[in-house]
Formats: structure tokens, C-alpha cells, sequence
């Protein structure tokens, strides 16, 4: 042990290491080949074509639950992302309390309460506030969403919050600017690549929520993620394979995407 | 000094910050002082000594348990930091990271709501006046650091207040830069007229620069007064103690009256000292004298010695003497052409005082 401890060099390492790389990403590349599969079988490879693609484009019932999907999650995103900024804003820009740790808490509650819970009881409720109101349209989806959504968006803003300079607010009160315009002029300038990723987090988790949709969701509103699951109810087909292909390559657009605005922006 | 109005006046301020437990820190203990118009002023003292807090107090970061504080003749006590005319440059510059030299420099004109052009102007007029018209377009994070502290100094000035606060400006930049920046910020308080209020550490600096200085421990000023009556006529010891280099000599006072004492020394050496207060006969006595106010003589002079160790430092040679009493003393000569002027380790010296080198202090 006199050398220093190098976790690479312990016996098993690189064997476990490459054990987790392989159920990570073996899976979602079979995924993605199989995608291009000319072939009803999703183990016989057959030759390449893009005729999933074409089938999936026309049918009507993935693109309408795609546009579902997308319609939650960005209004859901921008709710969830408005709230966190200011639940972040109030429990950063103030002297720490009794109690702050459990705010924290608080608001992060839906990262530890079962999604399952989560959903069943937003059933519950739901189901009594249509009773009552007669309403069943989307709100009901967006309003889950964005509920589930606020600690993912809340999570990199706070972070951003706490490692901005406090002493930018300070010169910029002392330079004849309110609360507000500081606010305007220096924080959210600075705190835009945390809001960003919030909402970018916020809107990913939305959009492949399968629970909380499932239990919430009235006749007739599927979203992509639900329509994929009852579709392998009746035995899976490639288009599966190649709607997945496409979600794939949409999130990891998106990530890039904010990789290189957050870098621009630091 | 022509006028005599204040600029700021605060009259017995404090603030208390209340401790987690029961312990209350007084950061500032009944504090009065009026810093004149025009005046570059310096609260200078160790770190905790509330110099800090006061300058936050006259922005209004911060503000007072009890006291006032006047700003011409208004008590701005109350007043959000944004309603007064006072602008701050800060310790860590503060400068807004996502904004060009020129945009920081017009932010607080920008947000008075003055005209367009009006800003631009001056913002032309403030880089001309830090040297940094090259710069104007650059972001902060591309400019050196001596540059971060012009840009600060600009963006400060720019809405033309009443008084500027400076919070250390100058403890990030090395030694050289530092000099050239103390140089530079008595041309900007000759140039622009405004009152600077300056907080710094460094006895140095504020000697250097200051019209007055309040020598502040603890809480309390402890001494107000121009670099001269602060290193010369040190009202305490501890002042004494922090500004400069200086020998401490114990004394029983023999007699003391108009401002003169004679004081009695362990080895028996009666001085004659200023004393800027009552002393009573038979009482202790704290005696100061400057390094450089006392020679050495190779006869018999006012105190009598052994040298310990000389030490050269180009300019001048600090002698570290044993008094025959037993206590520690240090004169230091200028240097001219001998390198120790005769004076070799182990002899026998004498030490001579100028007329007013000794001074009695209170403990």
C-alpha cells in the first residue's frame, strides 16, 4: 500500500467497468440497428431499409401522441421552470433559517416519493375535480407534469444561484438599480445557462414519463411513451424500434445543444 | 481643507450583530466622525476592526443599530442602497462578467434612466480618464487585473457621486502595480473633486495617500487625524504600535507639567518626553520613540547600550541595541557612504534623541 491507490489498478475494475458499458449501451445500439431491420422479426436481420421509419411517420396515431407528448412537455417545462426559478431564487437570496433544510426537502419530494404514489393520488384527485368541474382536457397531464418536473428544473438552478458572486448584486444596488432591474440586468442574465438546463432537464423527464401519464391520462390522450406501450401489448414490431431510434436521437440533439449554448455562455 | 462642511457625519453609530447564541459582536461601538468635503479620508485598522462595516453602513448594505448616519447634513440611515448618492468600488471589483468594459462602466448611469447619448459620453469621458478608451469593448474576464481595477474605479465614478467608497481596492495587486494604482487614485480624487473614503489595512497606503486618517480597533476610532499627527503625536499605544516601526520603553514619571515630562527609566536614564496629556508623578508611562528619531554616538548619549545585530536594507541600516536596563531598542540611520558608520556588533553605544523624540503615551 505504499503506492498511491489508484482505483483503475484494483483487480476487476476494468471487467466491472466494461460489464456496466455493455448493458448500458449494447441494448440501445441492437435497438437502433434493428431499427433499420427489413424484416418483420426483430431478430432476424434481413438487409437495410428505413420502411419503419416510413411506417411510423404514417401512422397517425404515433404522430398525433408525438405532438401530445411535445405539447406537455414544453408547456410542462416552462411551468415546472418558472416556478423553480423562483423557488430557487427564495431559498438561496435569503439568510439560511430554521426550517431551509426542509424546504429543500420539500420541494425536491417528488425525486423521493414513488412515482406509483405520486400517481395514484394525482388519480384520485383528478378524478374528483372532473367530477366536479366536467373538465378532462390536457390541464390535468400538464399540471402532473409540471408538478414532477419543478425538482429537475429547481436542481441546476439553485446550483448556478449558489455559485454566482453575491457581491455582482450588491454593486449593481449600489449602482441605482431596484430590486427588480438588478434582478433583470444581473442576475437573470447570469443565471440563464442554469434556467436553460433546467428546462431542458425538465422537459426530457416530461417527455418520457410513463407512470404518471398512465394513471392520469383520460381516453383518447396518449402520449408517445404510453402509445409505445400499448402498442408491445400487442407484440412488438421495428416500428417500436424505430420511433425509439428517433427519440434517441432528438434527446441526445437536445443535450448537445445545451452542451455547446451553456459553453458559449461561461 | 478649504471648507468645512461635512460630507459624511456619522454620529454615535453602532451595530450589533446578534451571535447564534447569546453573544452579540459590536462590529462598530459608538462610532462619530465627519469626513470633510473634498477630503481623501482612510479608516484604517486590523481586519475586525469595523472599518469595513462603517463603509457598508454609508453605502447602505448594511445598516446601523443605533446612531445616524448624515450624508451634507441628510440622514441617509433609512435609505436602500439605490436611492443614495454614494458609489462603492469593491474589494473583489464586483465588475458584471456578461457585460463589455463600456457597459459595466454605464450601468449605474443606465439605470438613473439618463439619455443615451448622455451615457455615452460620459462613458467616453470616464475611459479616457482611467486610460482604457483600447479596452471598451473587451469582457472582463480578458482583461489583466490592474485593468479589472480601472474598469471598477470608472464604473464608481461614472454617475458622479457625492462620495466614493473604496473597500481595499488595492490588496489584489502586486507590489509594483499597487504604487502606480495609489499614484493613480490621488489623481482621480484631485481630478474629479469627490470625496473618497478609502479602507485599507496597509499603514502604508494610507499614509501615503490620505488627507486624514481614523485609526480604528475593535470597533472604535480610536484617532483621527492628518498622516503626520497620526505617526507623529499617536494618541495611544496602539496606534503607535500599528503605524510604523517604534520602541516601547516602561517609565516612572517623575514630573510632569505645559506638555513635558520627565520619566525615569529601569537603568536609571531620566529622558525628557512630550506628553499631550496630565501624567501623575509616580505613575507608568508607556515612552515611544521613532526608530528613526534617535542616533547612535559613541560617547555617552540619553539611553546606553550594547548593538545586537545590524541589519542593512539598502536605504537605511536598522541597529538592534540592548539597553542597559535590559530592553530591546532599534535605530535606524539612513545610509550614506559607510556602510555601518563604524559600528560593529558588541560595542558599547550611546543613544541620542532629537527634541520632541519622546513622547509619554496612555496604555
Amino acid at each position: 500500500m505504499a503506492d498511491r491507490f489508484d482505483v483503475r489498478r484494483q483487480t476487476g475494475f476494468a471487467s466491472m467497468a466494461m460489464m456496466c458499458f455493455f448493458l448500458l449501451y449494447l441494448p440501445i445500439a441492437t435497438l437502433v440497428v434493428y431499427a433499420f431491420n427489413d424484416n418483420e422479426s426483430l431478430a432476424i436481420w434481413k438487409g437495410f431499409s428505413l420502411r419503419w421509419f416510413h411506417a411510423a411517420w404514417n401512422n397517425s396515431l404515433v404522430i398525433e401522441s408525438s405532438i401530445r407528448s411535445f405539447q406537455i412537455a414544453a408547456i410542462a417545462a416552462i411551468l415546472a421552470t418558472i416556478s423553480a426559478t423562483m423557488a430557487a431564487l427564495a431559498t438561496t437570496r435569503t439568510k439560511p433559517y430554521r426550517g431551509l433544510t426542509f424546504k429543500y426537502a420539500f420541494i425536491n419530494q417528488p425525486l423521493m416519493v414513488p412515482e406509483i404514489v405520486t400517481a395514484v393520488a394525482l388519480l384520485i384527485v383528478f378524478s374528483r375535480i372532473k367530477i366536479w368541474t366536467g373538465y378532462s382536457g390536457l390541464g390535468y397531464l400538464i399540471l402532473a407534469h409540471t408538478a414532477f418536473c419543478v425538482p429537475f428544473a429547481y436542481l441546476p438552478i439553485r446550483a448556478r444561484l449558489e455559485s454566482m458572486d453575491l457581491s455582482l448584486e450588491t454593486a449593481a444596488a449600489d449602482l441605482y438599480a431596484t430590486k427588480w432591474k438588478t434582478f433583470r440586468h444581473v442576475t437573470l442574465p447570469l443565471l440563464w445557462p442554469g434556467i436553460l438546463a433546467g428546462l431542458m432537464l425538465a422537459f426530457v423527464v416530461s417527455l418520457d414519463d410513463v407512470v404518471i401519464t398512465e394513471f392520469v391520462k383520460s381516453g383518447g390522450q396518449d402520449t408517445l411513451p404510453t402509445f409505445m406501450l400499448g402498442q408491445i401489448r400487442r407484440g412488438v414490431t421495428p416500428e417500436i424500434n424505430a420511433i425509439s431510434t428517433v427519440f434517441l436521437a432528438l434527446s441526445i440533439g437536445i443535450v448537445t445543444a445545451f452542451f455547446f449554448i451553456s459553453r458559449k455562455r461561461t | 481643507m478649504t471648507a468645512i462642511r461635512p460630507a459624511v457625519e456619522a454620529k454615535g453609530v453602532s451595530r450589533i450583530f446578534q451571535g447564534a447564541g447569546q453573544d452579540a459582536v459590536k462590529a462598530l461601538d459608538n462610532v462619530s466622525v465627519s469626513i470633510r468635503e473634498n477630503e481623501f479620508f482612510t479608516l484604517l485598522g486590523p481586519s475586525g476592526c469595523g472599518k469595513t462595516t462603517l463603509l457598508r453602513l454609508i453605502a447602505g448594505f448594511d445598516y446601523p443599530t443605533d446612531g445616524e448616519i448624515l450624508l451634507h447634513g441628510q440622514d441617509i440611515a433609512p435609505l436602500p442602497p439605490f436611492k443614495r448618492p454614494v458609489n462603492t468600488v469593491f474589494q473583489s471589483y464586483a465588475l458584471f462578467p456578461h457585460m463589455t468594459v463600456a457597459e459595466n462602466i454605464g450601468f449605474g448611469l443606465k439605470m438613473l434612466g439618463k439619455p443615451k447619448a448622455e451615457i455615452a459620453a460620459r462613458v467616453d469621458a470616464m475611459l479616457k480618464l482611467v486610460h482604457m478608451q483600447e479596452q471598451r469593448n473587451r469582457r472582463t474576464s480578458q482583461i489583466s487585473g490592474g485593468q479589472q481595477q480601472r474598469v471598477a474605479l470608472a464604473r464608481a465614478l461614472a454617475p458622479q457621486p457625492k462620495v466614493l467608497l473604496l473597500d481595499e481596492p488595492l490588496s489584489a495587486l502586486d507590489y509594483k502595480l499597487r504604487k502606480e494604482m495609489q499614484i493613480e487614485l490621488k489623481r482621480l480624487q484631485h481630478e474629479t473633486g469627490i470625496t473618497f473614503i478609502f479602507v485599507t489595512h496597509d499603514q502604508e497606503e494610507a499614509l501615503t495617500m490620505s488627507d486624514r486618517i481614523a485609526v480604528m480597533s475593535s470597533g472604535k476610532i480610536l484617532q483621527v487625524g492628518t498622516p503626520w499627527d497620526i505617526y507623529d503625536r499617536p494618541a495611544e499605544r496602539f496606534v503607535a504600535d500599528f503605524i510604523g516601526e517604534t520602541n516601547f520603553l516602561t517609565g516612572t514619571v517623575e514630573c510632569a507639567e505645559s506638555g513635558k515630562a520627565k520619566v525615569a527609566l529601569r537603568s536609571g536614564a531620566k529622558i525628557l518626553a512630550m506628553a499631550a496629556r496630565d501624567f501623575q508623578p509616580g505613575s507608568q508611562a508607556t515612552l515611544m520613540v521613532r526608530p528613526e528619531h534617535a542616533r547612535l554616538v559613541k560617547g555617552t548619549g540619553d539611553l546606553a547600550g550594547t548593538i545586537e545585530t545590524i541589519v542593512y536594507f539598502g536605504t537605511d541600516t536598522h541597529i538592534h541595541v540592548r539597553l542597559d536596563g535590559g530592553e530591546a531598542f532599534i535605530v535606524r540611520q539612513q545610509n550614506s557612504r559607510c556602510a555601518s558608520c563604524g559600528f560593529e556588533r558588541g560595542d558599547k553605544v550611546g543613544i541620542q534623541m532629537g527634541d520632541g523624540a519622546a513622547q509619554l503615551l496612555k496604555d
